[in-house]
C-alpha cells in the first residue's frame, strides 16, 4: 500500500508521496521574482522560511488558472531545499494498493508523461502521481522539453 | 557494549579537544617565536612556548602518537636549554623551532584525518633538533633534562599522578581542560599550566572505562564552554525569526487598544532586541584570530625576499563575525604578502631612500560607524600612479583618454582591475595580474568594500570595510514597478532625488542621453545610469504619487566593482534593518538577487545583487570604450598631444575644434562683417575673410549679437576663413574627452569633456561652408589627416 496526498489541476487528479509533504496552505501572497522561469510564481513567507513558490499548471503546461481563481500552497521537501506546489485545491490522504499501478499511459502526452512515475487506477478515473524531483528540476527537464518541442 | 561505545566517543572527544587545543597553542607559538627573536632571551616568551611544547608532548604521549610525541620532546629539551638561559636565541634556532611547529601542524592534520600520524618522517627534524642540542653545549642526556623540566613545573601539581586508570583519566581530562582555560586566557600566565602527565612507561594507556567529568566541567565551566558552530548558527537563526515575528506582532499590535498586550509588546522587543544582540555575539571574535598567523608570514616572506620588517598590530581585540572573519583571512593574508613584495624595499633601496632599513607594516582594526575597517598600511615605495596609469592602458583596461580625466587616486583604484600587476617580475609571491581583483571581489562578496592610499616613496595602505555581520544588515527598501526590493546599504553612497513634476518628460531632467546611454550629471561627474525596471526587466508600470503625479524616481548612487553608478527606482520606502534569508537555487541562477528578506508586515523581499546588476547592466559601456580604442588606434591617432577648443553656443550646445586648425582666435566687430551674395564675409587685417557662422552651420540657434563676435581664423597656403561661435570657453588636451559615437550633421561625433557632452565639430565641411573652394588650393589629405586625427 501506498499513501499519496492528493489534489487536483484542473480535470486531472494529481497525488505525491506523503513522505514528500510538509504541510498544505491556503493562497498565500506570492512575491514576484523578475527573471525566474515561467513555472516560479513567487516566494513566500512560511513562518519566516523564504519558499520558492512552483505554479503546477504552468510546470505541467496546462491552460493557467482564470483571473480570479486562488491556488492552495502543498509544501514538499526535496532534499534540503522546501518548496510549494500551486495547485487548485487539495484532496484527500488515500492508500493505493500496488497492484493498482501502472506506467504513465498512452493516452497522456507532453510535458505531464515526462513528470509523472505512472498512474493508479481509480473508481472511474486515473490519478497521477508526480515525480517530485523532477518537477522540481526546473533546469534540466523544462530545457529537455522545450527543446524537444 | 554501551560502555564500550561511550569509550569510544569519549576517546574521539579527548582527541577532538586535544586537536583544537594544540591548533591554538601553535598559532600562539607562531607568535611567541617570532616574538622571541624581536626580544631573544625574553624568559617569559620562552617559558610560554616551553609550556606550549610540553602540552602537546604531555598529551600526545598519553594518546599514544609517538611521532608527535619524538618531536616536541627533542623539541622541548632545546627550548629548556633556552628559557633557563643556557642557549641563547640565534636564527638557527628560531627556523629550527618554526620547522618543528610546522612539523607538529602536519602531524596534527593527520590525526584529524585519519586518526593517526600517518607516515610522516620526523626523524630528520628530531634529529637537527638533538644536534643543536649537542652542538650548543654539553648536551645532558634528554631525560635527563626532560626530568629537570618536570620538576621546574611540577611546582603547582593539578592531580596526584598516579598510574592507576581513573587517575589517568582525571589527569587528562584536567590537562586538557587546563589547557583550554590557559588558551582561553591566551595570557601568559605563569600560573598552573602543564600538569603532571602520564609516565613516559605508560604512553599507551588505555582510556579510562570510567571517566570522570566533573572535574573537567567544573574546571573549563567556570569561564567559557566550547559550543558547536552549528548550534549557534541555528541559535542565530532562531533569533532573526523572533526579530522577524515581533516587528509583525508589533505592527498589528499598533493598531489594538489594549494596554496589557502593548505593555507584553513593549517587554517582547525589548528582550528580542537583547536576545539578538547576545545571540550575534557569541559569533564574534577578534580579529586577532586572523592576525595571530601573519607575523609568521611577515617573517617567512621577509626573510626569503630579503626584507626587514617589523609588524605592528593595533586593535586586535576588534570583533567581527566569525564568517566574515573566515572571509577576510586570505584577502588579508594577500594584502601583507603584497606589502612585503611589493610595498617595502630591500634594505639598500631603503637606506638610499634615507628611511630606517626596518620596513614597517602596520595593521589596524577598528570599529567605524557599524562596520570594522581593517587597514594594512607599510611605508614602503608606494605606488606610483604615473606607472600605474600607462600600464593600465596597456593592458587595454582603460583608454588613454579615460585616464587622463582621472584623478590620481582614481587611477590607483585600477590596481584592483582583473588583469593587472604592478610586479616588473613575476614572483612565486605574488604578481600574477591575479591578486587584487581577486581580494575586491572576495571583499565584496561579504558586503565589504578596499580602497588604497599610497604616496609615492612614503607607502600605501589598503583600507578595508568590513560589515559586522552579515545575517543582518541594513537594508533601503525601494519600490520599483509596484514591487519592493531590499538594496545593501553597504553599496549606497546616497539618494538623488529627480523632482517631481506632471510631466514625464520634465520629470527626466538632469538625465542626459549619451550615444543611447542615460547618465545624470552629479556635481560635474557623468554618473552612468541603470535603471532598475531595466535591469529586473519589469513592465513599465508607471508609478503615481498621493497627489497623482508621475513619480519622478530617485537616484541611488551606489558603488560596486570599483564603478560608481547610478540606480533609477520609483521611490524609497524606509530603511530598515533586514535579516538575509537565503533563495532556492533557481532564484539564486538568476544572478540578481543576493537573497531574500521578510518585511515588517509580512511580505517577501527579494534583495538586490549590486555587484551583479553592474556587471550585468554596465558591461555594454566598456564594450564602447574598447571599440573606441580600437577605432583611434586604427586611425594611427595616438590622441595625447592634441589639444581641443571649446566653444559654445546661445543653447548651451558645446562644440570642440582641434587646436591645430586656429590660426588666430579673434573678436571680429560686428559693423566688419557683409554680406556677399548669400554669404558673409568679415574684414580682417586689410584683407575679406569668409565667414561662417557655426550656430547657422550646425543647426543651433545664436546668441543675441553684441557689439563683437567671437571667432577662429584658419589660414592655410595664404588662404583663410573665419568661423564665428558665440563664446570661447576653454582649450583642453584631446585626451581627456572621453568619446563616444552620437554623430550629427556637421559633427565627427560628440564626447565628454570637462563632464560636458560637447560635439566635435567637423572642421573640413565648417571651412567648406564658409569657401567651397579652400582646399582646392591644397594638396589633398593634407588637411584632411590631421582632422580626423584629433579624435
Amino acid at each position: 500500500m501506498v499513501q499519496l496526498a492528493t489534489f487536483f489541476l484542473g480535470d486531472h487528479q494529481c497525488a505525491v508521496g506523503v513522505e514528500h509533504v510538509q504541510e498544505v496552505l491556503l493562497d498565500q501572497p506570492r512575491t514576484r521574482v523578475p527573471g525566474a522561469p515561467e513555472a516560479v510564481a513567487g516566494l513566500i513567507n512560511l513562518r519566516g522560511q523564504v519558499v520558492t513558490a512552483l505554479d503546477l499548471r504552468v510546470r505541467l503546461k496546462l491552460s493557467p488558472l482564470s483571473e480570479n481563481g486562488s491556488s492552495m500552497n502543498v509544501v514538499v521537501r526535496n532534499g534540503d531545499e522546501v518548496w510549494s506546489l500551486l495547485v487548485d485545491r487539495i484532496g484527500d490522504v488515500i492508500e493505493v494498493p500496488d497492484s493498482q499501478f501502472e506506467p504513465p499511459p498512452d493516452t497522456l502526452t507532453g510535458r505531464l508523461r515526462e513528470l509523472i512515475i505512472g498512474a493508479y487506477k481509480l473508481d472511474g478515473h486515473l490519478l497521477l502521481v508526480l515525480d517530485v524531483a523532477r518537477v522540481l528540476d526546473l533546469a534540466s527537464v523544462g530545457s529537455a522539453a522545450s527543446a524537444a518541442a | 557494549m554501551a560502555n564500550d561505545d561511550l569509550d569510544a566517543g569519549l576517546e574521539d572527544e579527548i582527541v577532538q579537544e586535544f586537536l583544537i587545543e594544540s591548533y591554538e597553542n601553535l598559532d600562539q607559538l607562531d607568535r611567541d617565536l617570532v616574538a622571541l627573536e624581536q626580544s631573544p632571551g625574553s624568559r617569559e616568551l620562552l617559558a610560554s612556548i616551553f609550556r606550549t611544547i610540553h602540552t602537546i608532548k604531555g598529551t600526545s604521549g598519553f594518546l599514544a602518537y609517538h611521532r608527535l610525541e619524538t618531536v616536541t620532546h627533542a623539541g622541548e629539551s632545546l627550548l629548556a636549554k633556552l628559557r633557563d638561559g643556557q642557549f641563547v636565541m640565534t636564527l638557527d634556532t628560531t627556523d629550527l623551532l618554526l620547522r618543528m611547529v610546522d612539523l607538529v601542524r602536519v602531524l596534527l592534520g593527520n590525526i584529524e584525518t585519519s586518526r593517526t600520524e600517518g607516515d610522516t618522517d620526523v626523524e630528520g627534524l628530531t634529529a637537527q633538533l638533538r644536534a643543536m642540542l649537542a652542538a650548543g653545549q654539553s648536551v645532558p642526556a634528554p631525560a635527563a633534562v626532560e626530568a629537570a623540566s618536570e620538576i621546574a613545573e611540577a611546582a603547582t601539581p593539578v592531580a596526584p599522578a598516579e598510574p592507576a586508570g581513573p587517575a589517568v583519566a582525571t589527569a587528562v581530562a584536567t590537562a586538557v581542560a587546563t589547557a583550554v582555560a590557559t588558551a582561553v586566557e591566551s595570557t601568559p600566565a605563569p600560573a598552573p599550566t602543564a600538569p603532571p602527565t602520564a609516565p613516559p612507561t605508560a604512553p599507551a594507556a588505555p582510556p579510562a572505562d570510567k571517566p570522570a567529568p566533573a572535574p573537567m566541567a567544573s574546571t573549563v565551566g567556570e569561564s567559557s564552554i566550547r559550543v558547536d558552530v552549528e548550534l549557534l548558527e541555528q541559535l542565530v537563526r532562531s533569533a532573526g525569526e523572533l526579530v522577524l515575528a515581533r516587528n509583525q506582532i508589533l505592527q498589528r499590535a499598533a493598531a489594538v487598544d489594549d494596554e496589557i498586550l502593548a505593555r507584553a509588546c513593549h517587554r517582547l522587543n525589548q528582550v528580542a532586541s537583547e536576545l539578538q544582540e547576545g545571540v550575534m555575539r557569541t559569533r564574534m571574535q577578534p580579529i586577532d584570530q586572523v592576525w595571530s598567523k601573519l607575523p609568521r608570514v611577515v617573517r617567512d616572506l621577509g626573510s626569503q625576499l630579503g626584507r626587514s620588517v617589523r609588524l605592528e598590530m593595533e586593535g586586535g581585540d576588534t570583533e567581527l563575525d566569525r564568517t566574515l572573519l573566515e572571509a577576510v583571512k586570505d584577502p588579508l593574508t594577500h594584502l601583507v604578502r603584497n606589502a612585503i613584495d611589493h610595498g617595502i624595499e630591500p634594505p639598500a633601496d631603503r637606506r638610499a631612500a634615507g628611511k630606517s632599513e626596518v620596513g614597517i607594516l602596520r595593521l589596524r582594526a577598528a570599529h567605524e560607524g557599524g562596520q570594522v575597517v581593517v587597514e594594512v598600511g607599510d611605508d614602503g615605495k608606494g605606488i606610483d600612479p604615473a606607472i600605474i596609469g600607462p600600464k593600465a592602458v596597456s593592458k587595454g583596461l582603460i583608454t588613454e583618454a579615460r585616464l587622463a580625466a582621472m584623478t590620481p587616486a582614481d587611477i590607483l583604484q585600477l590596481v584592483f582591475e582583473a588583469g593587472f600587476s604592478t610586479a616588473a617580475t613575476v614572483t612565486n609571491v605574488s604578481g600574477r595580474g591575479v591578486g587584487m581583483d581577486v581580494v575586491r571581489t572576495n571583499i565584496e562578496r561579504i558586503g565589504g568594500s578596499i580602497e588604497v592610499d599610497s604616496v609615492p616613496g612614503r607607502g600605501t595602505t589598503w583600507r578595508l570595510r568590513i560589515p559586522l555581520t552579515l545575517a543582518i544588515v541594513p537594508a533601503l527598501t525601494v519600490l520599483c514597478s509596484g514591487e519592493r526590493y531590499a538594496l545593501p546599504q553597504v553599496n549606497l553612497l546616497e539618494l538623488v532625488n529627480l523632482g517631481g513634476s506632471k510631466d514625464a518628460t520634465v520629470a527626466r531632467a538632469g538625465i542626459e542621453d549619451v550615444g543611447g546611454a542615460e547618465v545624470y550629471r552629479l556635481r560635474g561627474s557623468l554618473l552612468p545610469l541603470v535603471r532598475l525596471s531595466e535591469a529586473l526587466s519589469l513592465d513599465a508600470v508607471v508609478s503615481l504619487n498621493e497627489d497623482g503625479e508621475v513619480e519622478p524616481g530617485v537616484l541611488a548612487v551606489l558603488e560596486a566593482d570599483g564603478r560608481r553608478f547610478g540606480l533609477v527606482v520609483d521611490r524609497v520606502l524606509d530603511t530598515e534593518e533586514i535579516v538575509v534569508k537565503p533563495l532556492s537555487g533557481i532564484v539564486k541562477e538568476i544572478g540578481s538577487f543576493a537573497g531574500a528578506t521578510i518585511l515588517g508586515d509580512g511580505a517577501v523581499s527579494l534583495i538586490l545583487d549590486v555587484q551583479s546588476l553592474v556587471r550585468k547592466m554596465l558591461r555594454g559601456v566598456d564594450t564602447h570604450d574598447r571599440s573606441q580604442l580600437e577605432q583611434s588606434v586604427a586611425e594611427g591617432s595616438t590622441a595625447s598631444e592634441e589639444q581641443l577648443l571649446v566653444v559654445g553656443f546661445g543653447d548651451e550646445r558645446r562644440v570642440a575644434i582641434p587646436l591645430d586648425v586656429v590660426t588666430r582666435l579673434e573678436e571680429f566687430p560686428v559693423e566688419n562683417i557683409e554680406r556677399v551674395g548669400r554669404r558673409e564675409v568679415v574684414r580682417y587685417r586689410g584683407a575679406i575673410l569668409p565667414l561662417v557662422r557655426l550656430s547657422e552651420h550646425l543647426g543651433a540657434s545664436a546668441r543675441v549679437d553684441g557689439a563683437t563676435i567671437p571667432g577662429v581664423v584658419y589660414s592655410a597656403r595664404g588662404r583663410s576663413v573665419a568661423l564665428a561661435v558665440d563664446e570661447i570657453i576653454d582649450i583642453v588636451g584631446a585626451d581627456s574627452a572621453i568619446p563616444s559615437d552620437v554623430e550629427d550633421f556637421g559633427l565627427v561625433g560628440s564626447a565628454l569633456i570637462k563632464d560636458r557632452v560637447t560635439e566635435l565639430l567637423d572642421v573640413r565641411a565648417a571651412i567648406l561652408a564658409a569657401d567651397p573652394m579652400f582646399f582646392n588650393h591644397l594638396e589633398s589629405g593634407e588637411l584632411t589627416g590631421e582632422l580626423t586625427g584629433a579624435i
